[in-house]
């Protein structure tokens, strides 16, 4: 391994430890009974706080990238470049009327947004941001991710119900069919990792990738299993967030809003944070999982701080889903439902094969050149016979053509 | 701990305020979500029984999954309008009479013999990675039936559910 | 209460009883699938204080035996709920005093 002799510089050391110091030297004024939960409190302050700020910063990201794409400008009236667009659309949701529906079930049509913001911010909870940078070093980390993320489909369901509005129950429908089929995929890809790391723990999963070979790292998006399992782990992101093209629960030229046509003001805003919330914890967990969460892409970055590279990744994540937005169409509910179930969970499965082949087969180049075969001769063969389906293929016109 | 905690009391209170809501609430959605907060209170009490695996494993499959099995299939057999005569059956005391018998004989069980069962009170030291061997080792034989068992439920209840074939009129 | 273990074991009794009472009184077929799970979460709480405060926690066999039966549970709600739709496909309704004839 190829260092620099920044890495051991105090000062970089210190700036890369910098929140957990911070947080010891504040935790240090109190009486020592109350440390531990002190400490604790104070992490999830600073989720509770970097999280939404950050959200705030994606929308405007997001709208400009937008622009760009669709070759206007995007917001730019508020503060300089537009900056400020978030403060005006927060003082605009929190004045706005919280409006209702007559017939709606008011105590459930209440709690739906709250569930949602509350089971994903739990999420975070067990994300490395950092090196020592975890709220909570689960044993089942993974595991606990998944059981919030499970959790979030309920209060989607409970939205779209309790709003007695049809387009709202539609959409929570497909919403939570979409959610239940990329779940499976989700969970599955992220077994690889698991399988080849034997640990369910995200810090020692990080620790596995944050090796190097000369000056490249050991991310597992590096093998060809893990390559795989990385894109098959974001098609599935990509549709449990509800993100374009997967964004059918929302199609507004079908459905309106979705699940959340009913909600407004303050509600609205909730929902709108939850989704931009659920982006980042899986965004994170992708790039826990196969990106190596904080480690640096080469051996001679290794002082830049830890929780640069972490956000850097998350960010560089919520492009891709920006950039996607901007130039993919939506599909339709029976392509959607199709692909899942028969193109990415066949392949994740055969992934988990290839995972454990790759797991046996010992170091060499042996297993290079026959995991990667076996994948990409599964994709070719896969992706023909399916083109040729007419549920999934080409669309066929009965009477146009 | 020889006593229970303060913990302990609140998180049964809401399992069993769950159950309870479930059971009495005459809406079917309501129920759903009434058996949700009880799924999520019984996950509560087995992570305060140190059993961090089957907690979040009982969130993942009972909240993720059956929670919204159960509320598929309400929509699905319109069974959010309220029915016309009533939620519960003709023979409903008769039904209550059985299961608070059932109870009174199970707490009479518990009660009376849970002196003679050997207690040790040390948090055991079970980490995810001895359950996962646990699994691949002594358990292997259980875990491929469970596995075959899943395959075989999840295409009967495809089968089952499919649409039938439209009857020539 | 004399023992931390009587105590969840007269939770788990009590959540046997409601469950058991939601599947006799109630008249629509869900309700009775979802006292059945009731009644299997239980025995599922059972199991792991009984794991939790037995002898031998390291043998993990309540804590097994509460993680298979959750997978089992699993499958028993999907094809419980099956049935249900199938049925109600069939009668066009879900109360089960009114599914009460073995003709078709």
């Amino acid at each position: 391994m190829i260092a620099t002799p920044w890495a051991t510089n105090p000062f970089f050391v210190n700036l890369d430890q910098i929140f957990v110091l911070l947080r010891n030297w504040l935790v240090g004024f109190l009486p020592a009974a109350l440390r531990p939960a002190a400490g604790v409190l104070l992490g999830v302050i600073a989720i509770v706080c970097v999280f939404p700020g950050l959200f705030a910063l994606t929308t405007v990201f997001e709208r400009k990238g937008l622009g760009r794409i669709q070759n206007r400008i995007g917001p730019n009236r508020v503060g300089p470049y537009g900056l400020l667009q978030p403060v005006a659309d927060g003082i605009k949701s929190l004045t706005k009327e919280d409006i209702v529906p007559l017939r709606a079930n008011a105590v459930v049509h209440f709690l739906a947004p709250l569930v949602l913001v509350v089971t994903v911010f739990m999420g975070f909870a067990v994300l490395p941001m950092g090196r020592n940078m975890v709220l909570v070093d689960m044993d089942a980390g993974l595991l606990f991710f998944f059981a919030m993320g499970a959790a979030t489909e309920l209060s989607v369901f409970m939205a779209g119900w309790s709003s007695r509005n049809k387009y709202s129950l539609l959409g929570a429908m497909r919403a939570v069919a979409q959610m239940i089929s990329y779940e499976v995929v989700l969970l599955l890809s992220s077994v690889a990792v698991v399988m080849i790391t034997g640990s369910l723990s995200l810090p020692k999963i990080v620790a596995a990738q944050n090796t190097y070979t000369g000056v490249f790292p050991h991310w597992y998006i590096f093998t060809p299993w893990g390559l795989a399992g990385f894109l098959m782990y974001a098609i599935a992101a990509t549709a449990e967030t509800n993100r374009s093209p997967f964004d059918l629960p929302e199609g507004e030229s079908e459905l309106v809003a979705g699940y959340h046509t009913e909600y407004s003001g303050f509600k609205f805003a909730l929902f709108f944070l939850g989704e931009y919330l659920a982006m980042f914890s899986i965004s994170g967990l992708g790039t826990t999982l196969f990106l190596g969460g904080w480690s640096a892409p080469f051996s001679f970055l290794t002082w830049v701080p830890s929780w640069i590279w972490f956000f850097g990744k998350v960010m560089m994540s919520i492009f891709v889903f920006i950039w996607m937005r901007g130039t993919l169409p939506r599909l339709r509910q029976d392509q959607l439902m199709n692909f899942a179930w028969k193109f990415v969970l066949p392949f994740t499965l055969l992934n988990l094969l290839v995972t454990a082949l790759w797991r046996f087969m010992g170091e060499g180049w042996a297993r290079w050149v026959v995991c990667s075969v076996i994948l990409i001769a599964a994709y070719v063969v896969m992706g023909r016979l399916e083109m040729r389906s007419e549920h999934f293929g080409r669309r066929r016109y009965r009477y146009a053509e | 701990m020889r006593t229970l905690s303060p913990i302990f009391y609140l998180l049964a209170a809401l399992t069993l305020a769950g159950g309870l809501a479930t059971v009495l609430l005459k809406q079917l959605v309501h129920c759903a979500l009434a058996v949700t907060v009880a799924f999520a209170g019984l996950a509560l009490l087995f992570l305060q029984l140190d059993a961090q695996f089957a907690g979040f494993a009982q969130i993942l499959v009972y909240i993720g999954a059956v929670a919204i099995l159960i509320v598929f299939a309400i929509l699905l057999t319109r069974g959010s309008d309220l029915p016309k005569d009533g939620v519960f059956s003709r023979s409903w005391p008769l039904g209550l009479v059985i299961a608070a018998g059932v109870f009174a004989v199970l707490g009479w069980a518990v009660l009376a013999s849970v002196g003679a069962v050997p207690q040790q009170n040390t948090v055991p030291a079970v980490t995810v990675h001895d359950i996962g061997d646990a699994l691949v080792g002594r358990y292997v034989l259980p875990l491929e039936i469970v596995a075959l068992l899943l395959t075989a439920a999840t295409i009967g209840a495809v089968i089952v559910a499919m649409h039938e074939k439209e009857r020539p009129r | 209460m004399t023992t931390p273990l009587a105590g969840y074991l007269l939770v788990a009794a009590l959540l046997f009883a409601i469950g058991l009472g939601g599947a006799l009184v109630r008249r629509n077929a869900i309700l009775v699938l979802i006292g059945i799970e009731l009644m299997l979460n239980a025995a599922n709480l059972n199991l792991i204080a009984f794991w939790r405060f037995g002898p031998h926690p390291e043998a993990l066999t309540g804590m097994m035996f509460a993680i298979f039966s959750i997978a089992v549970a699993a499958a028993e709600a999907a094809v419980g709920l099956g049935l249900v739709i199938a049925i109600y496909r069939h009668t066009n309704t879900a109360e089960l005093d009114k599914i009460d004839r073995m003709k078709g």
